[in-house]
């Protein structure tokens, strides 16, 4: 009998109705379904030889704080939670005797998640090899670094009664697609801005993009053109979960992880809900201006342009167009254009790799350019790229490049 | 001391084009596959980015993708008789190293042999007699035939994504294709490369001269394709950067762009760089490979046990394993016997180049494989009767490259170096058209390799020597195509014609085609041969061996297309036969 067993009975015993399964082999495998779903070796795992042990150091704007030991293990992980525990952690973001969790911990997210699906990974969890590791403590200043001050945070910025409103007349998989990308996929967590206390914004404001790790993971809203995913079908958005691939582009930088570790595993039915979901975000971002393009007449426009001839144009074609699920499209292309520059001047000066896939073993990626393009060159070819082929987006400056290229 | 490894099923030595051929088979068949790899791994957006793939100093003057003459190299002489001397620079041709192997620096001419290219002792028996083959020459059938490989080279065609214009469609000739081709079962995956301006000059003046030209079949992709295994090609850019390089936008199918991202996915497969097989170990019996040894990086020796092994290296480095392990008779051209070495054969290249005063080449818009070719004159496609040799070769004008180091053709009576070459650089880059013949080489009993006898290698093992030279067949073969090729050549309209025959005797320092065959030849029976049909070894059935090296003799085209259909060829026999009754596949 494992060393679990008698808290897990305990347990058992509070939830009767949904734990009479719990340590059943469909348990578990829905158990690392849902696992993967949230994407929780991302951030537990950093040796793959030892899974879920923790110790992955996360710089938040307060300082670094280490992701917890989720193994088994009875002294440095969670061995000794129960069911209940492991559902409060999620769900209220506080552990056994009461210590309250940094948000970095997607429990703002994680609140909505069903007990049914907590006790299925929680019995995942408990099926690993238990790994004895003390992960550091967090390292952020007085007075943040009393827990007792997310306390006030949470007052601000989460409440753990709000559930997920439903909506009238949405189908069953809109439903679904909400419950799955508000909760355990966490989408908002990267693709929403954040306040001055790291908390993202709710409302209009949400999923209209946010920076993460250096990169700017764009906004999810359709727009006509422009920000936003306003040019992918939902099949599109489906296809790019589960293979980091469709028609307009593949998914690099920290989104690659995401579809390696995570949305690849989706059933086709969830991301065919997830996309359902998103793609029916309303746009009603009140500060949105309508971008002119820069002239084709403007000498930095020129200037790109023969940039673009001689080192873009044999892979993205001499009219934007790319490659079909090879090299990205750049004409209409919501990234190129979207009003933050991050990432597109990143992909130039850095390059980037698609994740491969079953479907897509190819990994097709992009060369750097910050050996052999200046400031000047890669903020008039990028600027060319946002304002070709139809595009439109404000320029970006040399100064910009000077910013990010340190 | 060296270390015994648990036992693998299959072992495959070199990691190149074959190794992921016969890796990708053995792995969808559900063996345990190792390969051992004595580079290091590369991948096209690794290694050959783009922005750094086209540098001519670093790979052609360089050799970043050749192997490495300080630890490996080979001896050479013209005639037995000679002292042989170690080849100490790159030149005649260019074994390539690390994963991918020699085939990522490949052109792309992706040909097909012709049928009666595989029955080339009965065929031209049948048709001119006996008399027809010159003394000492040791041309024989090779035991398989094309509609034996047929199926396989259309697989190949469609993992590779060929582009190209089928002449014969299962016995019906095609427009625009090559009439002279085998029936193929089915059109080319890619439509043919856009043509530029040269190749259709040469085209036209073919044409009037009464011959056939036809699209050259390309590995270079004329537009996007997604293979069988699901990996995908990007359309050339024609930068022209293909020989000698790595292709940096996923437009050249070779083992990297085509098989190896889908075989690095399957769990039953491993693979060891820097792991260099010195030499296959086999039972006291003689009876079987037992594995190989081989040294990694740090000098650390191993011993590899395996129930099968294939050889995948270099056609020169297969024969080499062969000698170094005691397996089979080292050939002595003395007494003709042993076949081990026997029939080495290379290709016999001429050309032409055309002058012009305005017309506008841009030769710098070009492909590996982007050209016009006629097939009149290759193998038994024209009568011989009276000519005094067999065989020919395809002459054609492929567009390759305007690469400003290595390309800079000038006309006879140039100054070599100065302001008069210069000028004449100057004036004729853009105005010159190259016109070529690609041509066969039949074996002969003086051509062979053995060991040598003076020098060593960096693991104190004998340097392998090379004896070849072009026989009278290739001499009058060459000088009857280069003829053809200067008729062309003066019709294409030019200022002036420069005509570059073949020189004899062989000379192993100039650059010419990258196409050695023979050494371990396949065949009928194992008095003539080293392996059988299905590329499996007469002496030790559990040992396989792939690449040119089973050329009996060379025909007029490149090898690889025939290279990968042997490899199918081979794979299908040991998936369906071999691995339910591993023993020989053919009975002597």
């Amino acid at each position: 009998m494992r060393h679990a067993a008698l808290p897990f009975l305990l347990a058992a015993l509070a939830a009767p109705a949904a734990a009479q399964d719990s340590n059943t082999w469909s348990t578990m495998e829905r158990g690392l379904y849902l696992f993967r779903l949230g994407d929780c070796a991302a951030c537990h795992t950093i040796d793959e030889d030892r899974p879920m042990a923790g110790g992955l150091g996360l710089p938040t704007p307060f300082g670094t704080i280490y992701t917890p030991n989720l193994t088994p293990d009875e002294h440095s992980g969670i061995g000794d939670w129960t069911a209940d525990d492991f559902h409060t952690a999620m769900t209220e973001g506080v552990r056994p005797g009461g210590e309250r969790l940094y948000p970095a911990f997607p429990y703002t997210h994680f609140t909505h998640v069903t007990r049914e699906d907590t006790e299925a990974i929680y019995a995942y969890l408990q099926s690993l090899e238990p790994v004895m590791n003390r992960v550091p403590d967090p390292e952020i200043p007085w007075p943040l670094s009393m827990r007792t001050a997310m306390r006030g945070w949470n007052l601000l910025f989460f409440d753990d009664e709000a559930g997920l409103e439903p909506a009238e007349g949405k189908p069953d998989e809109w439903h679904r697609g909400q419950y799955l990308a508000e909760g355990l996929a966490h989408c908002s967590a990267c693709h929403s801005p954040r306040n001055l206390l790291g908390a993202e914004k709710d409302g209009p404001a949400s999923y209209t993009g946010g920076v993460i790790e250096g990169w700017f993971a764009p906004s999810l809203r359709s727009t006509e053109g422009g920000e936003g995913i306003g040019d992918w079908s939902e099949d599109d958005l489906a296809k790019y979960l589960r293979y980091g691939r469709n028609g307009h582009t593949a998914a690099f930088g920290p989104m690659a992880e995401v579809v390696e570790k995570s949305t690849r595993w989706l059933s086709n039915a969830d991301a065919a809900a997830i996309a359902t979901y998103i793609k029916d975000l309303p746009y009603d971002a009140p500060d949105r201006v309508e971008m002119e393009e820069v002239s084709a007449d403007d000498p930095v426009m020129q200037h790109g342009e023969r940039i673009y001839a001689t080192q873009c144009a044999a892979c993205h074609g001499i009219d934007g167009e790319g490659v079909k699920n090879q090299f990205g499209r750049l004409a209409g292309s919501s990234l190129t254009q979207a009003e933050n520059p991050l990432t597109v001047v990143r992909m130039v000066l850095e390059g980037a790799r698609a994740v491969p896939s079953d479907k897509y073993p190819t990994p097709h990626a992009m060369p750097a350019f910050d050996w052999r393009l200046s400031d000047e060159d890669v903020a008039a070819v990028t600027t060319y790229v946002r304002n070709a082929f139809g595009n439109a987006a404000p320029a970006v400056s040399a100064e910009t490049v000077a910013e990010i290229r340190e | 001391m060296t270390r015994i490894l648990p036992e693998r099923e299959v072992v495959v030595v070199g990691f190149g084009w074959t190794g992921a051929i016969v890796a990708e088979q053995l792995t969808d068949a559900g063996m345990d596959v190792l390969a051992l790899e004595r580079g290091y791994w590369t991948d096209t957006s690794t290694d050959y980015a783009v922005n750094n793939a086209q540098d001519e100093v670093r790979y052609r003057y360089r050799d970043e993708l050749f192997e490495d003459l300080s630890r490996e190299t080979l001896t050479f002489r013209n005639e037995v008789g000679q002292t042989a001397l170690p080849m100490r620079m790159l030149g005649s041709f260019l074994p390539g190293t690390n994963v991918g192997g020699s085939i990522t620096h490949w052109n792309g001419q992706a040909w097909r042999f012709l049928p009666s290219d595989f029955q080339a002792r009965t065929h031209n028996t049948d048709r001119y007699g006996t008399g027809i083959f010159e003394e000492g020459m040791t041309v024989q059938d090779w035991g398989v035939t094309y509609d034996e490989l047929e199926p396989h080279y259309d697989t190949f065609d469609k993992i590779c994504g060929i582009s190209g214009k089928a002449g014969n469609l299962g016995g019906e000739i095609q427009e625009g294709g090559n009439p002279f081709e085998g029936p193929r079962s089915s059109e080319y995956p890619n439509p043919p490369m856009r043509m530029v301006a040269a190749p259709l000059k040469f085209a036209d003046a073919a044409q009037e001269l009464g011959y056939n030209p036809f699209p050259g079949p390309s590995a270079n992709m004329s537009q996007a394709y997604t293979n069988p295994l699901g990996v995908q090609l990007a359309p050339c850019s024609y930068c022209g950067f293909c020989e000698k390089y790595a292709c940096g936008n996923y437009s050249k199918a070779t083992a990297l762009t085509t098989i190896v991202p889908a075989l690095m996915r399957r769990e039953n497969f491993t693979l060891k760089t820097g792991a260099m097989v010195l030499r296959v170990e086999k039972d006291r019996q003689n009876t079987r490979a037992t594995g190989v040894t081989y040294i990694d990086t740090e000098g650390q020796e191993y011993f590899q046990p395996a129930q099968m092994v294939v050889l995948c290296t270099y056609i020169t480095h297969n024969v080499n394993l062969l000698m170094q392990s005691g397996i089979g008779e080292i050939y002595d051209p003395r007494t003709g016997e042993g076949n081990v070495g026997r029939n080495y054969a290379y290709q016999a290249m001429s050309g032409a180049s055309v002058f012009y005063d305005d017309f506008a080449v841009n030769p710098y818009v070009g492909a590996g494989a982007l050209g016009q070719v006629i097939d009149d004159f290759n193998g038994d496609n024209f009568d011989h009767e009276g000519l005094g040799f067999i065989g020919g070769g395809y002459i054609a004008q492929w567009q390759t490259n305007g690469r400003p180091i290595e390309s800079h053709p000038v006309p006879e009576g140039t100054p070599r170096f100065g302001a008069g070459w210069k000028r004449a650089v100057r004036d004729n880059y853009n105005h010159t058209i190259g016109v070529g013949a690609h041509g066969a080489v039949m074996s002969h009993r003086n051509n062979h390799f053995d060991l040598d006898p003076t020098y060593r290698d960096a693991y104190g093992r004998p340097l392998m020597r090379l004896t070849f030279d072009f026989r009278q067949n290739e001499v009058a073969m060459s000088a009857y195509l280069t003829d053809r090729v200067a008729e062309i050549a003066r019709a294409m309209g030019g200022r002036e014609v420069r005509v570059n025959p073949m020189t004899v005797p062989y000379d192993i320092a100039p650059y010419q085609t990258t196409h050695n065959t023979g050494g371990h030849i396949m065949g009928e029976t194992p008095a003539d041969s080293v392996t059988n049909k299905y590329n499996q070894s007469w002496d030790l059935p559990n040992l396989f061996l792939m690449g040119a090296g089973n050329f009996p003799q060379n025909p007029g085209y490149n090898p690889t297309g025939t290279v990968a259909a042997l490899a199918y060829h081979s794979m299908k026999a040991v998936r369906d036969q071999y691995l339910a009754n591993p023993g020989p596949l053919v009975q002597a």
